[in-house]
């Protein structure tokens, strides 16, 4: 049995952890869900040994666990699988698969790979010992995560939001590998801020919020009592709206381009006023290519790109923007926001309305005032965006655009938001397609793409699978095609 | 080419094999020790001055190497410990180090002193063509070769050499599977420093005799260009050490031909070699790297990804 008793953790002022006390059986899955920001990173990476606890107790089978070690945690059988996993992109699988394992002075390649295919096999996985790891999906790189902790023996396997970024048919399999692995008694806690999944694998779920834990419930549990756990109340999501699209905003045809990783073979997509189109697929499939190509960031290398009838392939970026292009990028401290600069200097840089040679600091600063009143920025006019939580940046680079705008192209719109602030970020934006603006976009959560597109273009290697009205279909059929599968 | 000639671009090349392994090590782990032109001058200064006052080259070389480990010390501590910028105090250490040469080199200026003695090795050295080329050096030469040759093994076939990579790689993913980032960084620093020490001792006290001020100014950014053209692999590092080299002969060879370029042909080196590794990093030469399997490694130029950076735990 697993116990974490009393895990006190401070930042500051913030409580990450505030007398978290959860106690798990062997052999069973069970969930950690909260909202972004309740504390459930933190404690999975005490319980793992990256961060110290203020104050609390680690016991595993009776004994005390050593904290503060991520060396000493894997020795005393504690594995935790990141999100995106840790791994050496440039290495070979089989090189990532011994780094940090107790192996001879002298690397044996041979005997090590033997372990990994044997592993693979038990679980029905297929991992190329010789590939770059940097060629593998998400989903390929959790199962070897997988195989490598438990070649080093551990007994608790923690699981870090481990459905983000992968195709429904990996998530099966991979569900399916954590029921074979709790049946073999070992601990599975499954971290995650979605109700579905929580509900569909755990045995049992503790829910965190800001730092506490509120709530305890033996699954299956009526969704509304873990919705009301997880925030406090009742969240009503709102309604599904349409409108008419008009005519064509922007007419990609042909595009052919090779970047990095995908070749985009022959994409066509088509978006008209008052429409948003949604782009799935499995991370570089294509679709953020596309999405770069179409704000004018990248060239195709064949096809065309019209812009409101007007053809702008290869005129750059400069030029789309004049066209009424904006683009709101999913690194958004990396590529959206410009670090230590204030929430004022980004207006005076790139305000609603353009600064002269001489900055205008006042009208900046009540431009900003204004705008992060509007859109509820967490934040002041002073504050610079690392400052801010991903939600709040992701408002600030809405409260940065201009008023009139024929196509907004958007990366991962709510990608690290939570249900709340995801849900005042689309309200924002479908105000914006009641203005008649087209609405580009893609995501890796297949929810979010029913919910706000019109039609959903689903991406595969570099090609488009299929294009599907979004009332029409639903999560399971997009999980299985960004797989490059047809539902089976 | 006669053997001679490839005997002298070997011995010739030899200080650079050492700088530029040392650095590529440090660089391996993730740290930059920008400080390579001002260190290999300090530590040819001081490999020079302790052979003389002591009579041993030896010490000599032990002198050169630690200082050399301690000015690359400073680099680990203030990156690891202080968060400090590590191009930055690079910077700063290669002036340094470079004028503390010239102060405290002053009484070796043009000086006699000891020098390291020749070492035919017996029997190899016989061999028609090869024992001239490789086995009739000396001590320091032959253990640049031997560097190479362990350094790759170390990378690539050891336990140590792999998380070595990982820790400048990625360190956040060498830290999650228990690896300490913070000590291998240390212990890197330090071990590729001593090697530059090594180089700069390689060259006062063979390759370039004596002491005079700014002895050997230069040659540390050159190495620094090969590591990074070299792709951070140790027998691509050594090879565009050579291939230095032999412009450096080459260079040397044309002089009485082209007496009014003396002064420009000592410094084509310089700029050639940076074509020349330009030329060479090309993505065509880089995707022929894709298609040959076997040399895919040698042929895939690639900065370890953390390199540079600060690593913060959790």
């Amino acid at each position: 049995m697993l116990e974490l008793l009393d895990i006190h953790k401070h930042y500051g002022s913030l409580r990450a952890n505030d007398g978290v006390t959860i106690a798990v059986e062997r052999g069973s899955i069970h969930g950690i869900l909260g909202e972004n920001g309740a504390g459930k990173s933190t404690l999975m990476k005490v319980l793992a040994g990256f961060i110290t606890a203020d104050s609390g107790e680690i016991r595993l089978d009776g004994e005390s666990l050593p904290t503060g070690s991520t060396k000493r945690s894997l020795e005393s059988g504690v594995g935790l699988l990141h999100q995106d996993p840790l791994h050496c992109m440039p290495f070979s699988v089989l090189d990532n698969f011994m780094l940090g394992r107790p192996e001879s002075f002298i690397l044996d390649h041979s005997t090590a790979q033997a372990e990994l295919n044997r592993l693979s096999d038990e679980f029905g996985f297929s991992l190329d010992p010789d590939v770059p790891v940097r060629t593998l999906t998400i989903g390929e790189r959790q199962q070897l995560e997988i195989v490598r902790l438990l070649s080093l023996g551990i007994r608790v396997l923690i699981l870090d939001e481990p459905t983000t970024a992968i195709s429904a048919e990996q998530r099966t399999s991979l569900f399916a590998t954590l029921r074979t692995l709790a049946g073999q008694g070992m601990i599975v806690l499954f971290v995650s801020h979605k109700l579905e999944e929580v509900d569909e694998i755990c045995d049992r779920v503790s829910v965190l919020r800001l730092g506490r834990l509120v709530g305890e419930a033996e699954l299956p549990v009526p969704t509304e009592r873990l919705v009301e756990m997880m925030f406090g109340e009742m969240i009503v999501q709102s309604p599904r709206v349409t409108a008419e699209p008009g005519e064509p905003v922007i007419d990609l045809e042909s595009i052919s381009l090779h970047d990095r990783l995908v070749t985009l073979d022959d994409i066509s997509v088509k978006v008209h006023t008052a429409e948003v189109v949604g782009l799935a697929g499995l991370e570089g499939s294509g679709q953020q290519t596309l999405l770069r190509v179409a704000a004018g960031l990248l060239s195709p290398a064949r096809g065309s790109v019209r812009i409101g009838g007007e053809t702008l392939t290869g005129r750059g970026y400069r030029r789309h923007l004049d066209a009424g292009v904006h683009y709101l990028p999913a690194d958004r401290l990396g590529e959206g926001l410009v670090e230590g600069l204030t929430v004022k200097e980004h207006f005076a840089l790139a305000g609603i309305e353009p600064q002269g040679f001489l900055l205008d600091w006042e009208r900046a600063s009540s431009e900003a005032t204004a705008r992060i009143e509007e859109f509820s920025v967490k934040g002041t006019v002073d504050s610079t965006p690392e400052s801010l939580s991903g939600g709040n940046q992701q408002r600030l680079l809405l409260a940065m655009m201009p008023e009139k705008i024929s196509l907004l192209v958007m990366e991962h719109p709510t990608r690290g938001l939570d249900i709340e602030s995801a849900e005042l970020v689309w309200t924002r934006l479908l105000a914006r397609r009641s203005d008649r603006t087209a609405i580009l976009f893609a995501s890796a959560d297949l929810d979010e793409l029913l919910r706000y597109s019109d039609r959903i273009v689903v991406f595969f290697a570099g090609r488009i699978l299929a294009v599907l009205d979004a009332t029409e279909t639903d999560s399971e059929a997009i999980g299985y095609l960004i797989g490059g599968k047809e539902r089976v | 080419m006669d053997a001679v000639t490839i005997a002298s671009i070997i011995a010739a090349a030899t200080p650079l094999v050492y700088a530029a392994l040392g650095e590529t090590i440090t660089e391996k782990a993730g740290i930059v020790n920008l400080s390579l032109d001002g260190t290999l001058l300090l530590s040819a200064m001081v490999a020079f001055a302790t052979a003389q006052t002591t009579g041993s080259v030896l010490l000599g070389f032990a002198a050169a190497a630690g200082t050399s480990a301690i000015v690359a010390g400073i680099i680990a501590f203030s990156s690891i410990e202080l968060k400090l910028n590590q191009i930055a105090v690079g910077f700063v250490l290669f002036l340094l180090a470079g004028d503390l040469s010239s102060l405290l080199g002053q009484s070796f200026v043009r000086e006699p002193g000891p020098s390291v003695p020749p070492l035919n090795i017996a029997g190899l050295s016989d061999i028609p063509w090869f024992g001239k080329v490789f086995f009739s050096h000396n001590l320091s030469v032959y253990g640049s070769m031997v560097l190479i040759i362990v350094t790759y093994w170390y990378f690539y076939r050891t336990r140590a050499g792999l998380e070595l990579q990982a820790v400048g790689e990625r360190p956040e993913a060498a830290f999650a599977r228990g690896i300490h980032v913070e000590r291998l960084r240390y212990i890197y620093t330090f071990v590729g420093g001593a090697f530059v020490g090594i180089g700069g001792a390689a060259f006062s006290l063979d390759v370039k005799f004596g002491w005079s001020e700014g002895h050997v100014t230069n040659f540390g950014w050159i190495v620094l260009a090969i590591v990074i053209f070299g792709g951070w692999h140790p027998a691509r590092a050594a090879l565009g050490c050579y291939l230095f080299g032999a412009l450096q002969v080459v260079a040397l060879k044309l002089q009485p031909t082209f007496p009014s370029f003396t002064q420009v042909l000592g410094i084509m080196p310089f700029p050639v070699m940076i074509f020349m590794l330009v030329a060479i990093n090309r993505p065509a030469f880089r995707s022929l790297g894709d298609r040959l399997g076997l040399f895919r490694r040698f042929l895939r130029a690639e900065a370890p990804g953390g390199l540079g950076t600060i690593f913060e735990r959790g």
